[in-house]
């Protein structure tokens, strides 16, 4: 299962002018794409492009379709996502393309990080790619959860909730990730929820650890895939990094990103907290 | 054109372990600094060389840390 959705950077180098791959960079840092990126990718911002800039929600489907096509995407491409952070926009950006029923999309093990420690070819050209028709399918909203899928998991337990923020962030003792704006009202954790920090499932090179090591990881906290699992963080993209890693690494079938997470439920009035 | 002279360090600011990053693109030196848990970059600053990169890197780090607050749990 690996195989079929990360390459590593040797693979990207090799495939640089591949017609059927199309590489796009995603980082936190929107500015870095501009400092130099791997020959030919694209980049997407995630602050104006894959969200819908109005309503808080993920990307509508005919922006998708538009900046999929302007990107020379087709249906049957190949799309490669890297990024900053340890890749946790482009597992953002997976989870999108997964939710509109993109094939194959696969992530570049170990990001940005792993091409500049390796002094891999950067350009700071912009392609220009052909433009294509892209349609999109309707959203899979199987992928993610909602308020009431979560509300419900508490009550009933019937899924299984992992927070993959900080320890300090679990328990409340920070609101926010130390230097980032702080954007909730209460600290502390959804009722029920296991923590497993999402950066213990990556190396120090940025690459996820081995399927085993991050089995173990999550067996250890009791998330062994038995019932559904729902994912968050704080606005959902360090979810979907671990989201990623428990659907396409460790295969479990039903595992949900809830990507309103502890700025949604943090917020809410008359929502339980636990602490610590 | 690459990445050259790439360094990663670990460093504590005012009780927050931090990882920096600098390194060389072209002539320009490009320092970037996250939290080391979750990991999160939240300064980044380039010079001229290395030391300026990273001076300006830090001060907007220590600006940024000093706003995150512990709170009793």
């Amino acid at each position: 299962m690996r195989d079929k959705v990360l390459v590593t950077t040797e693979w990207v180098a090799d495939h640089l002018t591949d017609p059927k791959v199309r590489i796009a960079e995603v980082d936190v840092d929107t500015a870095a794409y501009d400092q130099g990126h791997v020959p030919g990718a694209i980049g997407w911002n995630w602050t104006t492009q894959l969200c819908d800039t109005v309503v808080r929600d993920v990307i509508p489907k005919n922006k998708l379709e538009e900046l999929l096509g302007a990107s020379g995407v087709a249906n049957d491409s190949t799309v490669v996502l890297y990024g900053d952070n340890n890749n946790w926009f482009a597992a953002w950006a997976f989870w999108q393309l997964k939710l509109y029923g993109h094939q194959d999309v696969r992530i570049m093990d170990g990001g940005r990080k792993k091409w500049l420690a390796e002094g891999k070819e950067l350009s700071t050209e912009a392609p220009k790619p052909a433009k294509t028709t892209y349609r999109a399918k309707d959203q899979d909203e199987s992928l993610r959860a909602f308020l009431p899928d979560v509300m419900t998991a508490v009550k009933s337990k019937s899924a299984a909730l992992v927070d993959v923020r900080s320890p300090a962030e679990f328990t409340g003792e920070i609101l926010a990730p130390p230097g980032l704006p702080e954007t909730c009202q209460r600290g502390g954790h959804i009722p029920g929820a296991k923590s497993m920090p999402w950066a213990k499932l990556a190396n120090e090179d940025g690459t996820f650890k081995t399927d085993a090591e991050i089995k173990a990881l999550y067996d250890g906290v009791g998330v062994t895939g038995d019932k559904p699992i729902i994912a968050y963080c704080r606005i959902g993209e360090r979810s979907s990094h671990s989201w990623f890693a428990l659907k396409y690494l460790l295969g479990y079938k039903d595992v949900k990103n809830y990507d309103g997470s502890w700025t949604e439920w943090g917020n809410l009035v008359r929502a339980q907290v636990e602490k610590p | 054109m690459k990445a050259e002279e790439y360094t990663e360090r670990n460093e504590t600011i005012d009780t927050w372990p931090v990882h920096i990053v600098t390194y060389r693109i072209g002539e320009k030196y490009y320092c970037t600094i996250d939290n080391v848990d979750p990991g999160a970059r939240f300064a980044r600053a380039e010079g001229g060389t290395r030391e300026d990169a990273e001076r300006t890197a830090l001060e907007k780090a220590k600006k940024y840390l000093g706003q995150t607050r512990r709170r009793t749990t």
